[in-house]
């Protein structure tokens, strides 16, 4: 049995513009010590993705499809049932870390209110676990740090902070948020080895949500490309990086910066924009903006299975 | 001092210094603490040259920018353009300089105004600097410049929401250029735009520089982003420049430890080199810019530190040339990057 199995997953929204489908029907699977990366531009559905996991869409937002936590369906779950598995079994960190923290409490009532709730811990032991959270993520003097506020802490400290919260109750799986995107690079570099770290020691299956191709590379096993609420490719990090099939993953791919390429190379872009969602073209989403585009893209292509599993929403993978 | 490309400077920022005084301790408190944000920054702009300013959150990158344009009153040093110094001049003499002076913004929703259209926006400068213009003249100009910038003209009279983040930035864009100003500052233009368009926003940026000979400062917190546009890169940690150096010379060989870091930074798109990829070497967080550190600002996180750093300031020294460092060690370090070959990708085409 898989840690969880999401199959056929939608999300809509109402909004005043009519119904907006974030997600349209994307599956996919993770084992324990995993490592998927769920990658797309703005708009695409990758968030949408593990808020609907999570129970978290907004008021407007409507879910279904299923997803199988070690064979319990997290989207038959009311609130309540959700509460058992959110934070000790699945956790998520976001994107800011200044906005996902209360700045009304210190670190030590935001961390212990976890564990006492779902551990059943006494103060003194919640406390004492989450000075060794703390102390795992490297935050300098955490027996000090953990009586200060949020806006004690420096941008990277507080992200740590969240890393930290989130593995309190050892989850299974970490879902995060463009963890490192609000964050100097520095300090990116620096989170991303924590969870690279932090995955070697624990079986803590995790989710990466990103934008950004160059931040994957390195901490994750698999690859979901996302566009217009679609899979468009999935693959291993080297079927991704190696062999990308999708003109969309290329793209991303090679808008990349890199600083060990040729020299004085103009950058290359995705020409257009991320697509609005409530007037997508018919046929392949992305065609308007794919330089290989031709007749057969006014039709949808369908997932298509590829050498080594590798899978592809692409005419020209049936064509070669 | 020339500048990279041999021509006379058009800007000169000569010692250039921005303190805040900023109220500490609590509601009843008086205790005063200074924050230098900038200081004594000093460097020359070339005619169509392209400066990159590249530090993390808090080294003074924006307020530079902000000095250099006189929306901030520094407490030191001159801001020379074409000779004249700029924090001489009133506010009055001022503003009619930033005809030849613009900067684009880095949040490219927040800084347009939501109640606008597009061709007000862009209109707005012409408007404010020539009164007399026709609302004909206006509008073609406007039309001119949503055309070079990549915007559609047809969308005139359409509102910021309407627009996806690049295209925002393209508006800010055109708002910049359409007075014909000689200097642009880009301050983070692209850091809150996805990495797929991020390179549109670059490259449009680098082919409006070379057409309208432009001389651009590009800031950024990431030096992936300024490699492809810039000449040379000022490099920044807490207000003051560590190293400007040539573009190449700067990724190839950084003179300064903190250069180092950042280039080892940039995470790599391969996954075979990613999982090898060195540490940045720097330890521990950025200091309070309350209280920076004696001698070398960087000192606490530098990981060749020896006595000297700890007590004593480097100034910034010129070496072969014409690169700069701020480092006492500069001469002794060998941060040559040392890339892995790049596997090749292996596409049906």
């Amino acid at each position: 049995m898989n840690l969880l199995d999401v199959k056929n997953l939608t999300v809509s929204f109402d909004t005043p513009d009519g119904q907006v489908h974030a997600v349209s029907g994307i599956d996919f699977t993770l084992e324990e010590g995993d490592a998927l990366a769920i990658v797309g531009e703005s708009g695409s559905g990758k968030t949408q993705t593990v808020m609907a996991l999570m129970g978290l869409l907004a008021e407007n937002g409507t879910a279904s499809g299923n997803a199988w936590f070690r064979g319990e369906d997290l989207m038959a779950m009311d609130a309540q049932e959700l509460n058992r598995h959110r934070g000790t079994d699945i956790a998520m960190i976001f994107q800011d870390p200044m906005t996902s923290l209360n700045p009304y409490l210190n670190i030590e009532k935001q961390m212990t209110e976890v564990l006492m709730h779902h551990q059943d811990l006494s103060h003194r032991e919640a406390t004492e676990h989450a000075i060794e959270m703390l102390r795992a993520v490297r935050i300098p003097d955490p027996e000090q740090r953990i009586r200060q506020y949020p806006h004690e802490f420096s941008g990277g400290m507080r992200q740590r902070v969240m890393v930290a919260m989130g593995l309190l109750c050892e989850p299974d799986i970490l879902i995060a948020d463009e963890p490192t995107t609000a964050l100097d690079v520095t300090v990116q570099a620096q989170i991303s080895q924590l969870m690279a770290e932090l995955r070697r020691q624990s079986r803590t299956a995790i989710v990466l949500i990103t934008h950004d191709l160059g931040v994957v590379a390195g901490l994750c096993d698999r690859v979901l490309v996302m566009y217009a609420g679609e899979v468009v490719e999935y693959g291993t990090v080297e079927q991704i990086y190696y062999s990308p099939q999708h003109p969309y993953t290329q793209g991303l791919l090679d808008s990349v910066p890199r600083l060990d390429d040729v020299e004085d190379q103009s950058l290359h872009a995705i020409p257009g924009n991320p697509p609005n969602l409530l007037s997508l073209p018919k046929g392949c989403s992305f065609r308007s903006r794919c330089s290989k585009a031709f007749d057969a893209c006014r039709e949808k292509p369908a997932l298509t299975e590829l050498e080594g599993g590798q899978l592809a929403r692409c005419h020209l993978v049936n064509r070669s | 001092m020339k500048s990279a490309t041999g021509t006379e400077a058009v800007l000169r920022v000569q010692d250039l210094a921005v303190h805040f005084q900023v109220h500490k301790g609590g509601l009843m408190s008086n205790k005063i603490s200074v924050l230098k944000a900038v200081d004594g920054i000093s460097f020359d702009l070339a005619a169509g040259e392209t400066l990159g300013v590249v530090g993390e959150s808090g080294c003074g990158k924006s307020t530079l920018a902000r000095a250099i344009l006189g929306l901030i009153r520094p407490q030191r040093g001159r801001v020379l353009w074409l000779g004249e110094n700029l924090t001489g001049l009133d506010d009055e003499a001022l503003r009619k300089k930033r005809k030849e002076l613009q900067i684009v913004f880095q949040d490219p929703l927040a800084s347009l105004n939501p109640r606008m259209t597009v061709g007000d926006i862009i209109a707005e400068p012409l408007k404010t600097f020539y009164p007399k213009f026709a609302k004909v003249q206006v509008e073609e100009r406007v039309r001119g410049m949503m055309k070079m910038v990549g915007l559609l003209p047809n969308q005139i009279n359409r509102y910021p929401h309407e627009f996806s983040g690049g295209q925002c930035q393209r508006i800010g864009i055109a708002r910049a250029l359409v007075l014909n100003p000689r200097l642009i500052i880009c301050d983070e233009p692209v850091s809150a735009l996805d990495v797929s368009i991020q390179a549109q926003i670059v490259n449009l940026l680098k082919d409006l520089q070379k057409k309208l000979r432009l001389s651009l400062i590009f800031i950024a917190h990431d030096l992936s982003v300024v490699k492809h546009i810039s000449d040379r890169v000022m490099v920044m940690y807490l207000g003051k420049a560590m190293e400007i150096a040539r573009q190449g010379a700067l990724y190839r060989k950084p003179l300064h430890p903190y250069t180092s870091a950042l280039v080892k930074a940039v995470p790599v798109p391969d996954p075979e080199i990613a999982r090898q990829q060195p540490d940045t070497g720097l330890t521990g967080d950025m200091p309070s810019p309350f209280e920076p550190p004696q001698g070398c600002v960087f000192h606490t996180r530098c990981p060749f530190v020896v006595k000297r750093c700890k007590v004593e300031v480097p100034p910034l020294r010129r070496m072969e040339n014409d690169d700069w460092v701020a480092c006492h060690c500069a001469e002794e370090l060998d941060l040559t990057i040392r890339r892995v070959a790049v596997r090749k990708r292996n596409q049906d085409e």
